[in-house]
């Protein structure tokens, strides 16, 4: 008899299971002023996105118009598929040495995949993820931006 | 009092008083075809809408909501979509059965609609081996979907196909012994005997446990035979793409998408009239008071409740439970639900030898 005490308590079991999800399903349905969905373009005003939420990679540029990327190309490298392009310049600094330092950070938006491996490789986090995900252009090349500001230069002190 | 049966009375009558007998029959068949049809658009986008509405609640979302108020015009504009998208027939296809098997299946699901009575005294045929012929028909629906699986001349189509094949053909097995269990109460396969046999109160109640069991077992069953989830295995959207209408396209794949939702509503209006007494109100036994209260609701909208009620625990059971494997869908049957049918056919047989029910 042991097999058939198994078999019915098998059944009411699965019974027991399958009732529980759908009281909670059942529970969803009836309380269906709790929406968890945002209602996007009706609040795109008071939208709240979530803190680690990935929309395109930016750099941070202070007040005076100074960021803090050396032009080290490691976030180049750790990209997997060469969405950032780095080109470089000498500077000469007063002490008469020449330095490597950005000229200019190439992003092209339509390859990013948001991994986040450039800010992870940054040893200065000079850029980072914003939260803009409204990105659609008429025009591909729109897509391909530059970060760093027009005629901004590295901060002091930043190697 | 004005209800349907006595408009379709006057209907009769003018036509008999202005044509032969003949004609008159010609005419009644064009009508009630055209009421078959009218009911199938009505059905496809009522469902549809209801369906995604019940899921969208269900997963704490809010659901169509642009077109039309509140969303509610979202599925004409869907079947719009589809009637003006282009048919398209792939080339390695076997263009005939492809082009027939949405037909067939949707044929069928008119053809089941033949003895189902909507209310009191509508019935399109109400002929003496109902049960049988509504069960004997139901299977009909395997030949469109293997039909189209095996025309469009495509591996994911075939799985599709054939796995739906396996489970129709397993379910209908308790989903048959159900129907039995219910017919050795009445002693009757003719659907208005078997509602009239309800009068005094649903099988479902009057039947003890083995009532409620073959009633949780065929909407099991029929939830299985539907190819709905949690038994979507022939369309397993994850794995087949859609199973064996993946290469349909425009209205014929409305067709296909409107027979699931037909044959839906269909098993539903069955297992209301075996299990919940049809068209007729709630009776309690010699409450005199009471069911002259609920005869003042009109049949029509009993009926319509209680499938539509059914509808919803069938939706419910789809935005639910998980998604079968093939080995656990036919231990399913016939490990648990065969047997179990089996011993409560014969406890079923016992208590209307013995007239314990009700």
């Amino acid at each position: 008899m042991a097999f058939l005490k198994k078999y019915i308590s098998d059944v009411l079991g699965a019974a027991r299971s399958l009732l529980k999800g759908m009281r909670l399903t059942g529970y969803y349905f009836t309380h269906h002023k709790e929406i968890i969905t945002q209602q996007y373009p009706d609040n795109r005003e008071e939208m709240k996105l979530p803190e680690r939420f990935r929309g395109e990679v930016v750099m941070l540029h202070d007040a005076r118009n100074e960021h803090a990327c050396t032009g080290c190309t490691a976030c180049e490298l750790a990209c997997p598929n060469g969405t950032i392009k780095i080109i470089t310049k000498f500077e000469t600094t007063p002490e008469g040495k020449k330095k490597k330092a950005l000229d200019t950070f190439i992003y092209h938006l339509e390859l990013c995949t948001m991994c986040n491996l450039c800010i992870e490789a940054c040893p200065t986090d000079a850029i980072k993820m914003a939260q803009n995900f409204e990105h659609s252009v008429y025009d591909r090349s729109k897509l391909t931006k530059k970060l760093n500001n027009p005629g901004s230069k590295i901060r002091e002190g930043v190697e | 009092m004005l209800s349907i049966e006595n408009i379709t009375h006057s209907i009769d009558a003018w036509l008999n008083g202005k044509f032969s007998p003949t004609v008159v029959l010609l005419l009644e068949s064009v009508i009630v075809g055209l009421c078959v049809i009218g009911l199938f658009a009505v059905l496809g986008l009522v469902l549809v809408l209801m369906e995604r509405k019940v899921s969208a609640y269900m997963q704490v979302r809010l659901g169509p909501n642009r077109v039309g108020p509140a969303g509610t015009l979202q599925t004409v504009a869907d079947t719009l979509k589809l009637a003006m998208k282009e048919g398209l027939t792939p080339d390695g296809a076997d263009k005939l059965l492809f082009n027939l098997a949405p037909f067939l299946v949707i044929v069928v699901a008119m053809m089941i609609l033949a003895p189902v009575a909507f209310a009191k005294g509508i019935q399109i045929w109400d002929i003496n081996i109902g049960v049988l012929y509504i069960t004997a028909i139901s299977s009909l629906s395997v030949v469109g979907v293997l039909m189209a699986g095996w025309a469009s001349n495509n591996k994911y189509s075939l799985l599709g196909a054939m796995r739906s094949g396996a489970q129709i053909v397993s379910y209908e097995l308790s989903a048959g012994m159900s129907v039995i269990s219910i017919v050795v109460l009445t002693g009757s396969l003719r659907i208005s005997d078997i509602i009239t046999s309800q009068q005094d109160g649903w099988w479902l109640f009057k039947g003890h446990i083995p009532a409620m069991i073959s009633f949780i077992i065929f909407i099991i069953a029929v939830t299985a035979e539907t190819n709905r989830a949690p038994f979507d295995l022939a369309e397993a959207e994850s794995e087949l793409t859609a199973g064996f209408h993946t290469e349909y396209s425009g209205m014929r794949f409305a067709l296909f998408f409107l027979a699931e939702y037909v044959n839906v509503f269909i098993v539903c209006a069955i297992a209301a009239t075996l299990f919940l007494g049809g068209w007729m109100p709630l009776h309690i036994g010699h409450w005199a008071g009471f069911n002259r209260v609920m005869d003042y609701i009109p049949s029509s909208l009993w009926f319509m409740g209680k499938t539509f009620f059914l509808i919803f625990v069938i939706m419910w059971f789809r935005w639910t439970f998980p998604r079968l494997r093939i080995d656990q869908l036919l231990n399913l049957e016939w490990k648990y639900l065969l047997p179990m049918s089996m011993v409560n056919l014969l406890l079923m047989t016992v208590i209307s030898i013995e007239g314990w029910h009700f």
